[in-house]
């Protein structure tokens, strides 16, 4: 029992859970279709005129999101905060799950490939930090799991076919098969939650930029993976 | 549809070139629901062609059995220096060209 729990503690990438021949998809910079995303949002970045204010070579610390957002009194994460710029710019929001979203989010996250997580340290974060966590131990939905009873107790056993991974978001948008598209964490919130056949909650919605921002800190020290490729 | 290719800028006289295509493209096959349970009418890449100083040399038909965002590799002879051009048509006639150059020494 105290093997499992160690085990637990020590966070591990959605990467190792993947046969080698989705592995190698994802190495492969080329093949990867996570990196369609990533071209076009190198072109929408420019096209949004985002280089007026972010220089290219001025690192945005996309790891860092999601954060503690003054305006708000809330976390903003960074889907938030790119549709914050568009509409302080007199732009209209993307919607979630849009082209333009995905792909300028994927573009800034994979500008730090390879960084390793670490949410910032704030104190006004503290409360949805809990919340967060909170989240991800309420058992929901038909089947009355919690995100914890698989991704954390049974991560690495076998569900059916596949390996119940740690649900860890670094990621992230990632590229999943099941969809052939990119799909943000959010998205996979939906999924799952879905899946043990609970009411899902809004894209963007507060409960889950704070279990993303849960995730966050429990995955620190993983390195950015995005456009990661997922089943 | 978007597309990216990976071809090398030059080769040698009868060498093999490894070409690498990834195109963009949901593939819907026609029997998928949207979000709000709609059918969403087949869509897909249906053919695949590359041409090289002029020539056709590689063709290939695709089905709704493929899946999202096509990925193609084949080879080709490196005859002589000149234009290769890529060709996607979607089963609505639209599509989407990418030209490149092969140097041949």
């Amino acid at each position: 029992m105290i093997a499992v729990l160690v085990l637990a503690a020590a966070p591990v990438s959605g990467y190792a859970y993947l046969s080698a021949e989705t592995q190698a998809l994802q190495d492969d910079e080329f093949a990867n279709p996570g990196h369609l995303w990533v071209d076009r949002g190198a072109v929408v970045w420019q096209e949004a005129g985002c280089p007026a204010c972010h220089a290219t070579e001025d690192a945005l610390h996309t790891s860092a999101y999601p954060r503690y957002d003054a305006v708000t009194g809330r976390l903003i994460n960074l889907e938030g905060q790119i549709n914050r710029c568009r509409e302080r710019d007199g732009g209209q929001a993307w919607a979630w799950e849009s082209e333009p979203l995905l792909a300028v989010t994927a573009f800034l996250a994979n500008r730090d490939l390879g960084v390793a997580i670490e949410p910032a340290a704030d104190p006004r974060a503290a409360p949805f930090l809990a919340a967060g966590r909170a989240f991800f131990e309420q058992r929901r939905g038909q089947l009355d799991l919690s995100c914890a009873d698989c991704h954390d107790r049974h991560a690495g056993a076998r569900l059916r076919g596949e390996r119940v991974s740690q649900g860890q978001t670094n990621g992230y948008p990632a590229y999943r098969l099941l969809w052939g598209s990119l799909a943000s964490t959010h998205r996979m919130f939906r999924w799952c939650n879905e899946a043990v056949r609970s009411e899902p909650y809004l894209f963007g919605s507060p409960e889950y930029v704070n279990l993303e921002y849960f995730l966050r800190h429990r995955g620190r020290g993983l390195t950015v993976e995005t456009p990661a490729v997922r089943r | 549809m978007r597309a990216r290719v990976k071809l090398p800028a030059s080769a040698k006289r009868g060498e093999l070139v490894t070409v690498r295509t990834l195109a963009s493209h949901p593939m819907h096959t026609g029997y998928g629901r949207d979000m709000h349970g709609a059918l969403v009418p087949r869509h897909i890449i249906a053919e695949f062609s590359c041409r090289y100083r002029g020539r056709e040399a590689f063709r290939t038909r695709l089905g709704p059995g493929v899946a999202a965002n096509p990925f193609l590799e084949f080879r080709l002879r490196a005859v002589g220096t000149g234009p290769v051009t890529f060709i996607w048509r979607t089963d609505r006639g639209e599509e989407l060209i990418v030209e490149r150059h092969l140097e041949v020494t």
